[in-house]
């Protein structure tokens, strides 16, 4: 399949993507926060749609709504971004707004789909190069703050006693999600952004306990079932997306029957 | 020198004084229980003395000087409010997050770090749960694993707030002996808030009391009497003596008991002020 230079770009962009969800995931599952992650793509597609409206590319409009509402989350962050009431009605209403954007530009009805489930197979040079770019921000970014976020989401109490700016900190990872989320909408689009941001993690986190290690499984995992759904896709012509999805929450499953299963070996081995 | 010393100190929070115009000094090496209902100024007192709450009128000093959020010489043990249930991190990584979390940049942990984690894992007799990860832990397991982490970089000034919650009747006592053997050993100065006095009697040297928003330092025997608890309670309070244990009821109601179990159904209700009880 690597004779076609579709199926060539579909596993540069599906990678980037899929390492980056993995790893950015991993701080949104440990903190409990998936469901702002999900708010954020939803948000993200009015910005897609509203951006093929004035003629840009989507990924800069989710880019910009994104970002604009992982900020406003984080600021507001007590009162919103863990209530998820409140997240459940924004994100509605952003996808509301996504369909009255689309209702006004017709012909960019088509388009839609791609936003809503991704459409990896028509990325070209330009595309890749770009989420290189906004991968790399990404990982420096998180990798800039990842010891005092890492501190403020195990321990928020204690980290703002030794002086850890909480609302900084946690305003700037959800400006980071949002990046990842942007990243990750252009391979699975922004319905299934769980895909790789949630499930590769949340399996890593059943798997090890190490901070390192479930990372790396995290990043691990997420490329594996990028790229795994990409060559069942190939071969079955199944949608990619689906492909992904079915990983996912296979890949999910399967840990959380391997840890339950570990758990009750340890407790039937300190019970002898 | 005083290791904590408020001075005519005023604490609020968003305009509503918790604590006012509250005098007292704790010396090297004492070991304090806070005690009062629930709203009475626990926790502000300990985030006074962490400096995240600049008292309004008065002083706050701490090792003599103002506290100075961040200060190397306090250990500090948060109640535990946000411990999510299902965090799958182990023991040592969730310490390991607490040293030098708030520089930037990518977390590490030294050979020297991981050592002085176990060790210090080691004297609350708690060195298996450096390798299991939070989800696993029962509560004396969390407790254990958060008094480590107040212990480690050697403080001279132990806060724990209300450590005991979530703890049954055995792990408690566990709980107070591991604080009393380490603290004693190293000289450490402690504030241990707790609901009930009389687990505490046998090893604190004076008791804080706090409520209404005043607070009384001193011996059990000049602070834990009806004239000065039904001051601080703001209601009639007969404390009686029985069998080595110390019951303070409040027309015939043990006032420690109610506000135990009313603890319970509430969250682990939050130390704030502005929260009243009638009781």
């Amino acid at each position: 399949m690597f004779q076609y230079e579709f199926m060539n770009n579909a596993f540069a962009a599906a990678g980037i993507a899929a390492v980056v969800s993995g790893v950015v995931g991993y701080f949104l599952v440990m903190r409990g926060q998936t469901f702002a992650g999900h708010a954020l793509s939803h948000i993200g597609f009015a910005g897609a749609t509203g951006a093929g409206l004035i003629g840009l590319a989507p990924l800069w409009g989710l880019l910009g709504f994104t970002l604009a509402a992982g900020v406003a989350m984080g600021v507001l962050s007590e009162r919103i971004s863990n209530r998820d009431v409140a997240i459940g009605v924004v994100l509605s209403l952003a996808l509301g707004f996504g369909l009255l954007f689309l209702h006004y530009y017709t012909s960019f009805a088509t388009q839609a789909t791609a936003i809503l489930f991704g459409n990896v197979l028509a990325v070209d040079h330009g595309m890749i190069a770009t989420l290189a770019v906004l991968g790399a921000v990404t990982l420096l970014a998180l990798g800039s703050i990842m010891r005092p976020l890492i501190f403020a989401s195990l321990q928020p109490e204690l980290a703002e006693a030794k002086g850890v700016p909480l609302r900084f900190v946690s305003t700037a990872f959800l400006a980071i999600v949002a990046l990842a989320v942007s990243e990750c909408a252009q391979i699975v689009g922004v319905l299934l952004v769980f895909t790789l941001m949630v499930g590769p993690p949340a399996a890593a986190q059943r798997l090890t306990t190490g901070l390192w290690s479930g990372l790396g499984l995290a990043a691990a995992l997420a490329l594996a079932e990028a790229w795994l759904g990409l060559t069942l896709a190939y071969h079955t012509d199944w949608p990619v997306s689906f492909c992904i999805a079915v990983l996912s929450a296979l890949g999910y499953f399967a840990a959380l029957s391997a840890s339950a299963r570990r758990s009750r070996a340890g407790r039937a081995n300190e019970a002898t | 020198m005083n290791v904590v010393e408020l001075d005519r100190a005023t604490i609020g929070i968003a305009g509503h004084s918790v604590l006012s115009n509250v005098s007292f000094a704790i010396g090297p090496g004492e070991f304090i229980g806070v005690l009062g209902p629930n709203g009475a100024g626990k926790t502000t007192l300990m985030r006074a003395i962490l400096g995240l709450l600049p008292p309004s009128a008065g002083q706050v000093r701490v090792f003599g000087s103002s506290p100075q959020r961040g200060d190397r010489a306090i250990g500090y043990l948060p109640q535990v409010r946000t411990v999510l249930p299902d965090l799958r991190v182990r023991g040592l990584d969730f310490i390991g997050s607490s040293l030098h979390g708030e520089r930037w940049g990518l977390p590490s942990l030294s050979r020297y770090d991981k050592i002085m984690i176990e060790a210090t894992l080691d004297s609350v007799g708690a060195r298996d749960l450096a390798k299991r990860p939070l989800s696993d832990m029962s509560g004396g397991e969390r407790q254990r694993l958060l008094l480590a982490q107040a212990l480690i970089g050697q403080p001279k000034l132990l806060l724990l707030d209300e450590p005991l919650i979530s703890l049954d009747a055995r792990h408690q006592e566990v709980a107070i002996g591991v604080v009393r053997e380490v603290c004693r050993e190293r000289g450490i100065t402690v504030l241990f808030s707790a609901h009930e006095l009389n687990q505490l009697l046998g090893t604190l040297d004076r008791v804080l009391y706090l409520g209404n928003g005043q607070a009384v330092l001193g011996t059990v025997d000049e602070v834990v009497t009806a004239p000065v608890l039904s001051r601080l309670f703001g209601t009639d309070i007969s404390v009686v003596r029985a069998d080595g244990h110390i019951f303070v009821m409040s027309r015939g109601r043990d006032v420690e008991r109610v506000e135990h179990s009313h603890e319970h159904g509430h969250d682990h209700g939050h130390d704030h002020g502005g929260h009243e009880h009638h009781h």
